[in-house]
């Protein structure tokens, strides 16, 4: 028996978003988990399997692939798949520019993450999906910082930042007209280093990209960029092997990795906690300028 | 360009410890100083990286600005930057070794009761801010009215800009006393008065050398040590169903099980409990979870109970104790905060969320509404309808009856918003007398 009725904030922050896990399973037909094989979508899947308890997840996971992925996320992907049973569906960028909906951008090892979301909102539609889990955080980005539990999306898959419904002590209205969804994020309230915490704490297990490990990389533009089969240094980058880890999971073709020697979650919670630069930092998709997350949030992104 | 040097560094240490949670709102007119007073504790609490601190410098040059515009941390939207104003309210995070903090900041001017609503409802604990050479304002004054009606239970007010007046205490103590004087209308505890410089950092992270006078604990002393074991209400059992839980599994063929989150009170194993609206009693037979099985719960607790007797129930439906019920009423009395620009027309159907439920009503009564400034009652008419920003006093008959409790006496099933049908946007807030 509890000795007094005080819950340590983890906990509470657990807590919250099975609350809203469970708000949106009731309020909405059909979802599914936006599910990139990053620690922020792996995080939320831990926490439907705890709102779903001790039925399974029922839902599908919908993974956007813009086939620019690390090999070791797609091996991460499938064996989780596996293990706990679950759907997943995957809708390819590839699919979306050979149909002529989306065009390449130009130059070397150009970028699908704008494009991703018309495979997205396209996906969304075919599946005639209500509303989508996602792991964004409210921390991550400035224009994140405004968004709702329950994030409505006009029927052009637009969000109005402008224009959202406020959201009083934690009734969640997930009200809709024809053709409108919602996207739910339950870490909104979740830090990076709650994350990591609870990834601890739970026993959570996370790609190996997360862990320092040698690897060979190049610089340009100071981003450190893995040598992969979409990312290819141009003639005057040195390639060097170096101890590195991603603190996040992008498309090889804009996800920068760190310097690193943290290879277990504890030594990964003391960088991140004496971290002087945020997580967002090591992406190259938000520093086109200074809006750029609220652009593209607007168009219908994650 | 910045004015500020870390100087104490009260980072937390990253390993993980357990730690109470505080939420708390912070208030305040345009220039009192809030976005320096929150920037001034992030920034000392090491929750401002390096990346964002160059943005921030960049951002303030684009912008005009000849110092560092800590706004633009939390005016993240390109709207809230070109027009130089907070639309909406905003969420900051940042820990102590004693505590994590979420910060609920309600922007100034636009929309403020809207916005103060929304921001204070998910929180125990106001800071106001009032700049030293002004006083207290008539918005000081609504703030406090606010702060009081979604039952805040901590209030700390800060005067800031001590340094523009001399660190005078004299001018201190009259701000304090007039503001005791104005609570002693109002329904708040706990009440600080803290006079300090965020610019300068008097009396936020460490105590002032310029204020000999001052006795009393710092900023952010004051909210790591807000006593916190009052709050939750654990006196009156309140378990609405979010959803049935039938998994049919080969694990778990017989299962019946009903998911909710604890809302107050303690739901014990073996526990008499009534099922609202039906009155059919039964009891706890077991308190489940992913992590294993429990033998109580409380808020803000997300389990899954099953009880004795194969009963119907379904979400929204309540279990409450024999002896300590909800109400269980159609007509219910309510204070309203319009959200809409749209006013609050009694002649219209509305659609209600409150708890898991959601009912329909009709307007029976239109009281009265209250001018937050001088607390007096206006009429309604059609004249002088509930418009957005207003608080209103309003009788509503549901469909369906509500299982409630008044606000004053439990939050969470005390609260409810108002959706139109036709729009589904959020109009209302409801706070039931």
């Amino acid at each position: 028996m509890a000795v007094n009725y005080q819950i340590d904030y983890l906990k509470q922050l657990e807590y919250e978003s099975i609350y809203i896990i469970r708000e949106a399973l009731s309020q909405f037909t059909k979802t599914a988990l936006l599910f990139s094989g990053g620690k922020d979508s792996i995080t939320v899947l831990h926490l439907l399997r705890k709102a779903f308890w001790p039925a399974k997840v029922n839902i599908p996971l919908l993974h956007i692939d813009t086939g620019h992925n690390f090999p070791e996320t797609i091996e991460f992907r499938d064996r989780i798949v596996e293990k706990l049973g679950l759907t997943l569906i995957v809708k390819k960028v590839q699919d979306t520019i050979n149909a002529g909906k989306a065009r390449e951008e130009k130059g070397l090892n150009p970028s699908r993450n704008a494009i991703q979301s018309i495979t997205l909102l396209d996906a969304i539609q075919e599946l005639d999906l209500d509303a989508c889990f996602g792991g964004a955080r409210r921390d991550e980005e400035k224009s994140r910082a405004k968004e709702r539990f329950f994030s409505h999306r006009d029927e052009f898959g637009q969000w109005d930042p402008k224009n959202q419904r406020p959201e009083l002590w934690n009734l969640l209205n997930g009200r809709k007209n024809k053709g409108e969804n919602f996207r739910i994020f339950p870490l909104s309230n979740w830090t990076e280093l709650d994350v990591w915490n609870y990834i601890k704490s739970e026993n959570i297990e996370v790609p190996s990209l997360y862990y320092a490990h040698e690897r060979n990389v190049f610089n340009m533009n100071g981003v450190l960029y893995a040598v992969g089969e979409f990312m290819q240094p141009t003639a005057n980058c040195l390639v060097e092997n170096k101890k590195v880890r991603f603190r996040t999971i992008g498309d090889m073709s804009c996800t920068g990795a760190v310097l690193s020697e943290a290879d277990n979650n504890d030594r990964v919670i003391e960088e991140i906690a004496s971290s002087t630069i945020t997580e967002r930092g090591t992406r190259v998709d938000d520093q086109k300028s200074d809006a750029s997350m609220e652009e593209r949030k607007k168009q219908g992104y994650f | 360009m910045s004015h500020f040097e870390k100087k104490h560094l009260v980072t937390a240490s990253g390993y993980y410890q357990e730690k109470e949670l505080l939420r708390f709102s912070t208030i305040g007119s345009v220039d009192d100083g809030k976005s320096t007073l929150i920037g001034r504790l992030l920034y000392e609490t090491n929750s401002i990286a390096d990346d964002q601190m160059l943005a921030l410098e960049k951002a303030s040059i684009n912008s005009g600005s000849d110092y560092l515009n800590l706004a633009l941390l939390t005016d993240g939207l390109t709207a809230e930057r070109e027009q130089g104003i907070t639309i909406d309210v905003a969420y900051r995070y940042f820990e102590t070794k004693k505590r994590k903090f979420i910060i609920a900041d309600c922007p100034g001017h636009v929309q403020y009761t809207r916005n103060m609503i929304t921001g204070t409802s998910g929180v125990n604990t106001a800071v106001i801010l009032v700049d030293a050479r002004k006083g207290l304002q008539e918005q000081t004054l609504r703030h406090a009215f606010l702060s009081s009606l979604v039952q805040i239970k901590h209030l700390v007010l800060c005067v800031n800009k001590m340094d523009l007046v001399d660190f005078r205490e004299d001018l201190f103590d009259n701000i304090k006393n007039e503001f005791y004087k104005y609570l002693s209308r109002l329904d708040i505890a706990d009440v600080q008065c803290i006079p300090i410089s965020a610019l300068n950092g008097d009396n936020v992270i460490s105590r002032s050398n310029n204020m000999s006078w001052y006795q009393g604990v710092t900023l952010l002393y004051a909210l790591e040590n807000i006593n916190l074991f009052s709050d939750p209400n654990l006196v009156d059992c309140r378990f609405p169903i979010q959803k049935v839980v039938r998994p049919l599994s080969e694990d778990y063929y017989d299962y019946r099980g009903y998911s909710g989150r604890v809302e107050s009170g303690v739901l014990r194993v073996g526990d008499e409990v009534v099922v609202l609206p039906s009155g059919f009693s039964s009891k706890i037979k077991s308190i489940d979870s992913f992590d294993g099985q429990l033998e109580e719960a409380f808020y803000p607790m997300c389990v899954n109970v099953s009880i004795e007797d194969a009963l119907d129930i379904s979400r929204g439906d309540m279990l409450v104790k024999p002896n300590n019920r909800a109400t269980v009423s159609q007509d219910v009395d309510l204070m309203i905060c319009w959200l809409h620009k749209e006013p609050f027309d009694p002649k219209r159907k509305y659609l209600i969320k409150h708890t898991t439920r959601e009912v329909q009503c009709l307007v029976k009564e239109a009281g009265y509404k209250i001018n937050v400034n001088t607390l007096h009652r206006e009429q309604i008419s059609d004249q002088n309808p509930i418009k957005m920003n207003d608080i209103g006093r309003v009788q509503i008959r549901t469909n369906t009856p509500l299982l409630h409790d008044s606000y004053k006496k439990n939050k969470n099933t005390g609260c409810l918003i108002m959706i139109d049908e036709f729009t589904h946007e959020t109009i209302g807030a409801g706070l039931i007398l």
